[in-house]
């Protein structure tokens, strides 16, 4: 637990005066001389300079001679490891700038070498800084003997050096380490290793026989060793086995990729190619090969093997999350190498089938499917295996039932981010799976939020955008659905008075379990696209998720849903055709209203949907007329001004810019006169004053909006301009009653009467009132701001020119 | 690979800003980013420190509002430490993973592994292309060694002074940020090497 002790210690280590701290280096120093290092002292000091060092983010520099000594003490293999251990990252922690760097002696101990590589690695700004290290450790492993003691960490530092500069390494140093490779992992020994004694009184060194090691069931091994093979000690190259095969998944990706490309190797795949190695490539046969093509082979073996292994009973459970470890990593090594050598396809799949067959049934090897999914995906084509089985598994059972696997869930969506355009094009169940997709998205929604904004546009397909669009805006009921699932699964019908005492709770729990709701549940947690449809009783599976909408988990996940659907219109449009538009601004107007009342969340998707009406209406004017009727019932409803004024003043706006004969030759007098009498009966249904109506819950822009697409309505037929003169006349009379005026307050009413007042001298003018009121499809084209003639800032100058001098002449 | 793996508070720290957290132990397993020709001098190792400290601290901060977006959903409130109950506490801890995208703040796109036992989060940044699975159980072992021998749970401050036991269980059991597939033999031997070590 963090106690205010620690935070005053922190404090202290970094407000340390200059004063007491020289005097605590000088101390150190003298401490740290060569004799008498090992004082108890002398690490409760160094204790403290680590904290010292390390407590600020601004780094320290030491002094020059407390730097010496320490090295001297890190590089000297008697110092005890912990004062090594703690010299290492001092050293580390510290800005140290010293003369002499840090140098790798042939003669020094393992221990010593991996700690001073630790300084080496830390303090590298340049790859060229890497070089010393680099071919130490190449010579260890040259002259490497069983027997002779180096370095255990070898190839952890080597794998650290090619992870920063993969090309530090020539071919020929590829090729050595290769070699090594092949030797520790396909050939160490099977007998177990001396354990480090606890060297007792009466245990003398004797001669033992030797023992076999073991299989993690108990079963003396039969085969070669691996990481799954267990004893009482081990000797130096079952180490470097575990070692070696913790980094073969890097080193082949990082050392066996380029190469194929090559001429040469062409040659050779012709002759020991596929029928070859098909019918055997035996470990004698093996030995031809060149090193980069040995280690494939071996690698190939050893993971083969693991695969075999993990069938074994672990008698620790340490041994058993071992083994699915070593599967996960075992049938990706299989991956990586079948990719560079299309012939080890047909001799892994029997065994990745038998795998997939053996552990598909059970849950707890969930995490080890995904890259067995990763393997039929890049390679069942090759080998003409069926994969759908797989993929209908990975597809409908894990959202479905393991949703609620943190760990799983986010595994699986970096595999859907890594394959989307193969999944998308050659997985026909992957775009209808997406109901089921979602669930991991409902339930983890703040952390796998920014996978699905890249995953969503690979899901989409003209034929289910519609649906995929409920499904975003029902998101927040499906994480509630879930939530009702897992409750309901883990209190069993029969304690109905367990659960009932939950209170607030029991009701969707309890309508969750009765079969009159159940087909409007099973629809939410639906597997696939396209069965069933239960969009009119969804307002009644709203009340009854009436008391999840407070859950964290609820709000958390319908906060998500505005992001997901700006990145489902972007990319909607990117194929949508005119009967698909007409269709999503149908939705829009549908569920703008129907949507789980959880805070904020109506608001913010009609936000959204307000955004990309016009971007819709932009992209396609002629919807206004396609969907005429129902945007007259839409438009008519004064219900809609109080719960959706935003999207209804998007839309009364559209209505204004894109009703016109310029953007859909069907549109006549009669439709433009349904328009304007509609909104005229709206505008002055609102603001219709009565001394004792309430003050008004619009905003002013709704007003000015009106106004304005009534006055462009009557410039595109003319018979209309009298009576919206006669209605704007009126605004003032509006602005200056009672509860009006106290709600809008001044600037606003101004605002409203200005507007009013600029419409009325506009159409006191019909011709220029058309050209001012709907300008033409060109008037956003550059053109306007190049030619002086026809510039859009030239006619509106001239035109206020002509209103000003209008105005004047009308009296007051 | 591993890139650094951290200790940090999950709890509000009372010197800190609510949305801040004190990182009481990292390790940064070797260079970042490195660049093909020298850099100049002191300046540029002063720099170097300073924006990788910073990286830390951008992770830890990450790290603890995923916890706390986790533990908010689960609906669980912060429970009491009870004595003695870092196994228990261990099994209860929260997991979770994030992903880092490319340049934020590393170079290449990272994945941070996390770990929240009560108000302490234990936290490992690894490269793609790691065996998560792995990762998991590695991160757990560790968090158990640290509970374990630093008393976390308990009141004192061990893990800002005894912060050498952590360095060295990490040589031993991460060394160099390489996870290794160790058997309970395996890890029996380097338990006892560990111990050795830190002269217990």
């Amino acid at each position: 637990m963090y106690a205010s002790g620690s935070e005053s210690l922190i404090k202290q280590a970094r407000e340390i005066q200059q004063e007491e701290l020289r005097s605590f280096y000088s101390k150190i120093c003298k401490l740290l001389q060569p004799q008498g290092r090992e004082g108890g002292d002398t690490l409760d000091c160094l204790q403290r300079l680590r904290l010292i060092v390390s407590a600020h983010k601004y780094g320290r520099t030491l002094p020059v001679d407390l730097l010496k000594r320490l090295q001297d003490l890190l590089c000297c293999p008697s110092s005890p490891e912990q004062l090594q251990v703690l010299s290492s990252s001092i050293l580390r922690e510290s800005i140290a700038v010293c003369e002499d760097r840090l140098a790798l002696r042939d003669h020094q101990d393992g221990r010593t070498v991996s700690y001073v590589a630790v300084v080496i690695l830390a303090q590298a700004a340049c790859k060229s800084e890497l070089t010393g290290l680099c071919h130490h450790l190449l010579k260890s492993l040259e002259c490497w003997q069983p027997d002779v003691q180096v370095s255990r960490h070898v190839l952890p530092i080597l794998s650290r050096v090619i992870a920063c500069s993969p090309h530090s390494l020539s071919e020929d140093h590829v090729n050595l380490v290769s070699r090594k490779l092949v030797d520790w992992l396909r050939y160490a020994s099977v007998q177990q290793g001396i354990a480090a004694s606890s060297g007792g009184f009466f245990t003398g060194p004797r001669t033992r026989q030797p023992v076999p090691v073991t299989e993690v069931d108990g079963t003396v091994v039969g085969d070669f060793f691996t990481v799954l093979c267990v004893g009482q000690g081990f000797t130096e190259d079952q180490w470097m086995n575990m070692y070696a095969f913790s980094m073969i998944r890097k080193w082949l990706l990082t050392y066996d990729i380029e190469e194929t490309s090559s001429g040469d190797t062409d040659d050779k795949s012709e002759v020991d190619g596929s029928v070859m190695s098909m019918v055997s490539a035996t470990s004698s046969s093996s030995r031809m090969l060149p090193p980069k093509e040995r280690l494939r082979e071996k690698a190939f073996e050893y993971c083969q093997r693991l695969i075999e292994q993990s069938d074994r009973k672990a008698a620790k459970k340490v041994d058993s999350d071992l083994q699915k470890a070593c599967l996960v990593e075992a049938v990706t090594v299989m991956d990586i190498i079948c990719k560079e050598d299309a012939s080890f396809v047909y001799r892994a799949f029997p065994c990745i089938k038998a795998l997939y067959g053996r552990i598909s049934g059970d849950l707890a090897f969930s995490r080890t499917l995904l890259p067995i999914a990763q393997f039929y995906l890049n390679h069942s084509e090759t080998a003409a295996v069926d994969s759908e089985g797989v993929f209908r598994q990975l597809l409908f059972s894990f959202p479905a039932d393991l949703f609620n696997e943190s760990m799983l869930a986010f595994e699986f969506t970096q595999f859907c981010r890594a394959n989307m355009a193969v999944l998308r094009e050659r997985v026909t169940l992957y775009r209808q799976s997406f109901p089921n997709l979602l669930k991991f998205l409902a339930w983890n929604s703040p952390a796998l939020v920014s996978e699905y904004v890249e995953l969503l546009p690979s899901l989409l397909a003209p034929e289910t955008a519609i649906e995929l669009l409920h499904s975003l805006l029902d998101l927040p009921c499906l994480a509630a659905a879930l939530d009702i699932q897992l409750r309901a699964a883990f209190y069993p019908s029969s304690d109905r008075a367990l659960w009932d005492q939950g209170g607030r709770t029991t009701s969707s729990l309890e309508a969750f379990r009765q079969p009159y709701y159940r087909g409007m549940f099973l629809y939410i947690l639906r597997l696939e696209a396209g069965t069933g449809d239960t969009i009119d009783r969804l307002s009644m599976l709203h009340e009854v998720l009436a008391d999840m909408v407070e859950s964290p988990r609820v709000v958390r996940c319908a906060q998500t849903v505005p992001v997901l659907l700006h990145v489902f219109f972007h990319a909607a449009v990117q194929f949508a055709d005119r009967k698909l538009i007409n269709q999503l601004v149908l939705v829009l107007l549908e569920r703008s209203g129907l949507l789980l009342s959880v805070k904020n969340y109506k608001m913010e998707v009609q936000r959204v949907f307000s955004f990309h009406l016009l971007l819709l209406c932009k992209l396609q004017p002629s919807l206004i007329m396609d969907l005429s009727r129902e945007l007259l019932d839409f438009t008519g409803a004064t219900t809609n001004i109080y719960h959706k004024e935003e999207l209804y003043t998007h839309m009364v706006w559209a209505i204004g810019e894109y009703l016109r004969v310029g953007h859909d030759s069907h549109c006549t007098v009669e439709h433009i006169t349904t328009f304007f009498e509609t909104l005229e009966a709206v505008l002055f249904e609102i603001t219709q004053v009565r001394q004792s109506a309430s003050p008004p819950l619009y905003s002013p822009r709704l007003i000015t909006v009106l106004m304005t697409t009534l006055a462009k309505l009557a410039s595109r037929s003319q018979d209309l301009i009298p009576r919206v003169s006669l209605f704007l006349s009126k605004m003032r009379s509006f602005t200056h009653s009672g509860p009006v005026a106290a709600c809008f307050g001044e600037e606003d009413s101004e605002e409203i009467l200005t507007r009013a007042q600029e419409l009325m001298n506009l159409l006191k003018l019909p011709n220029v009132a058309q050209f001012v009121l709907a300008p033409s499809a060109q008037g956003s084209s550059p053109r306007w701001h190049r030619d002086s003639n026809t510039s859009l800032p030239l006619s509106m100058q001239v035109l206020s020119g002509l209103l000003q001098k209008q105005t004047n002449f009308l009296p007051g | 690979m591993v890139k650094c793996f951290l200790i940090h508070t999950l709890c509000s720290v009372s010197t800190l800003s609510p949305g801040e957290t004190r990182i009481l132990y990292s390790r940064v397993f070797g260079p970042e980013d490195l660049q093909s020709a020298a850099p100049d001098g002191e300046l540029h190792m002063e720099e170097r420190h300073l924006l990788q400290k910073e990286k830390l601290a951008l992770i830890a901060r990450q790290v603890q509002s995923a916890c706390s977006l986790w533990r908010e959903a689960l609906g669980r409130p912060p429970s009491e430490v009870t004595l003695g109950g870092e196994s228990v506490a261990l099994q209860e801890a929260e997991t979770g993973v994030l992903r880092l995208p490319a340049g934020e703040p590393y170079l290449e796109e990272c994945f941070v592994l996390w770990l929240g036992v009560h108000s302490l989060g234990f936290t490992m940044v690894c490269e793609p292309h790691e065996n998560l699975l792995l990762a998991e159980g590695t991160l757990r072992s560790l968090a158990g060694h640290c509970l374990e021998t630093l008393r976390l749970l308990g009141p004192g401050s061990e893990v800002l002074l005894k912060s050498d036991r952590i360095e060295a269980m990490l040589h031993h059991l991460l060394p160099h940020g390489q996870l290794l597939f160790l058997n309970h033999r395996f890890t029996q031997c380097l338990g006892k090497e560990l111990a050795a070590c830190i002269g217990k």
